[in-house]
């Protein structure tokens, strides 16, 4: 981690297995504008950041930036260190990541940087909401940063991805965290509840997969449970104990992205990866086991 | 750069004049504008009447959209059916910007309009107005799940249909 910007030292941090990777409304209100820090808001709504954001922050979209244009895949290096580089965000600056919907998609930017090895990505707890409940200022002038020479920096999809295949051949021997609604985990519907049909031929989930709907890493104001209520959610009643591999899925990869910073980052898993084709992509393949109710159910015999 | 060929390249001709104005207006905006465009149409979207914001079950829920979103079609003179006038009222929250955005390019084309008009808006509506790139399919989908309650409703305020 850069060592530049210093760490937000409020307690509550302290108590998880990597506190400098979250950072307060307070510290962000107070650091903000320091050079080597960059703000980054990232919202499911594409048109929140325009109609006020944190002074100086930076906006990135998941749909238009960070998704190549053709392929289901994310941009590759080149085109993530242009986008860099367009932002005005160099190699070793800090990052916040703060957004709508608890963070979940500012988590979901947080781990694409990841996959591209930015070292020192930090998340704002409580995103977008409390910032605003709090009645911190909010600006509507996009900030000119300077463009940089982002290197360009080859996207490592093996260790905090998981693809298809690795799932499939993990069942039964890994443990997988299913952190849609129950709703969707028993196969009642393929979609959020009041979210759109996204195009699913098959409802339920993969095999021997726990359920943990995301939300419950949260608070109601959208900050993170303490370190203890978090163990006690995953480590215990989810059974993940000591695993050294763990592997999130929901529909796209998205809320996975919570849960998956909640796992590596907060609870300090060793190797957790994000299955970002996640149901869309297992829900819709032909002679993948599915189960469905409630259960988890048993590992299908070949 | 000349803007966006979508319009040029689109026959409008099944549009009224209100919205080919918008969907002209999103064309010639260059892309990087658009969503300010959007932002325009999400602050200009009316207030609900006190009558709704009273009875907000009067209101009916549109689940295609991401955000909440409740919209209610009222029909003045029914008895006229296809000339009778067409008044349109949303309510939606405000940090739910593009969804507002929606709901205030579908005020502005079409409020006011004849039941005719609106009932002869073309389903693929949202895929006109140059927006594919910068707003999520999901998003787009919302829209049309929009029109299609307006022009449901619409169709049973005049009795061209009946409810459920």
């Amino acid at each position: 981690m850069s060592t530049a910007i210093p760490a937000d030292t409020t307690a509550k941090f302290a108590d998880y297995a990597d506190g400098s990777r979250l950072v307060s409304t307070d510290w962000v209100a107070e650091h903000a504008g320091e050079p080597g820090l960059v703000i980054v808001e990232s919202d499911e709504d594409v048109l929140l950041y325009e109609t006020g954001h944190i002074p100086g922050a930076v906006k990135v979209d998941w749909h238009t930036e960070l998704n190549d244009t053709v392929t289901r895949d994310y941009v590759d290096g080149e085109g993530f260190a242009a986008l860099m580089s367009a932002k005005g965000i160099s190699r070793e600056d800090t990052i916040v990541f703060y957004g709508d919907k608890s963070n979940w998609w500012a988590a979901y930017a947080l781990w694409v940087f990841s996959l591209f090895g930015h070292a020192d990505v930090r998340l704002m707890d409580g995103g977008r909401s409390k910032w605003q409940a709090e009645e911190r200022e909010l600006s509507t002038e996009k900030p000119r940063r300077e463009s940089t020479e982002y290197p360009v920096i080859d996207r490592d999809d093996s260790t905090l991805r998981a693809f298809l295949p690795e799932v499939r051949d993990s069942l039964g021997t890994r443990p997988l965290i299913d952190v849609r609604s129950p709703e969707e985990y028993s196969g009642e519907r393929t979609h959020m509840p009041s979210y759109p049909e996204e195009g699913a031929l098959r409802g339920g989930h993969i095999p021997t997969a726990a359920s943990v709907p995301w939300a419950k890493a949260a608070n109601e104001d959208g900050t993170f449970k303490s370190a203890e209520e978090l163990k006690a959610i995953y480590t215990d009643e989810a059974g993940l104990g000591t695993a050294d591999e763990v592997i999130a899925y929901c529909r796209i990869g998205e809320r996975s992205s919570h849960t998956w910073f909640v796992l590596q980052h907060l609870l300090g898993y060793s190797n957790v990866r994000n299955y970002d084709g996640s149901w869309t992509e297992w829900g819709n393949v032909v002679g993948v086991p599915i189960v469905t109710g409630s259960e988890p159910g048993e590992v299908p015999s070949r | 750069m000349t803007a966006d060929t979508d319009a040029a390249m689109t026959d409008n001709s099944d549009l009224p004049e209100s919205l080919v104005e918008i969907v002209e207006d999103f064309a010639e905006t260059e892309s990087g504008d658009r969503l300010q465009l959007l932002l325009e149409f999400a602050s200009e979207l009316p207030e609900l009447p006190q009558r709704y914001t009273d009875h907000p079950e009067l209101l009916e829920p549109v689940p295609e959209c991401q955000s909440p979103i409740f919209l209610v079609t009222e029909v003045e003179n029914p008895e006229q059916g296809d000339a009778a006038i067409v008044k349109l009222h949303f309510s939606a929250p405000p940090e739910a910007p593009t969804t507002r955005g929606f709901a205030g390019i579908l005020h502005e084309g079409l409020n006011g309009q004849t039941a005719e008009v609106v009932l002869s808006i073309p389903s693929d509506l949202p895929l006109r107005l140059s927006m594919t790139e910068i707003v999520s399919p999901l998003r787009l989908r919302g829209m049309s799940g929009m029109l299609s309650r307006i022009q449901r409703q619409t169709s049973e305020r005049i009795g061209k249909i009946t409810g459920q």
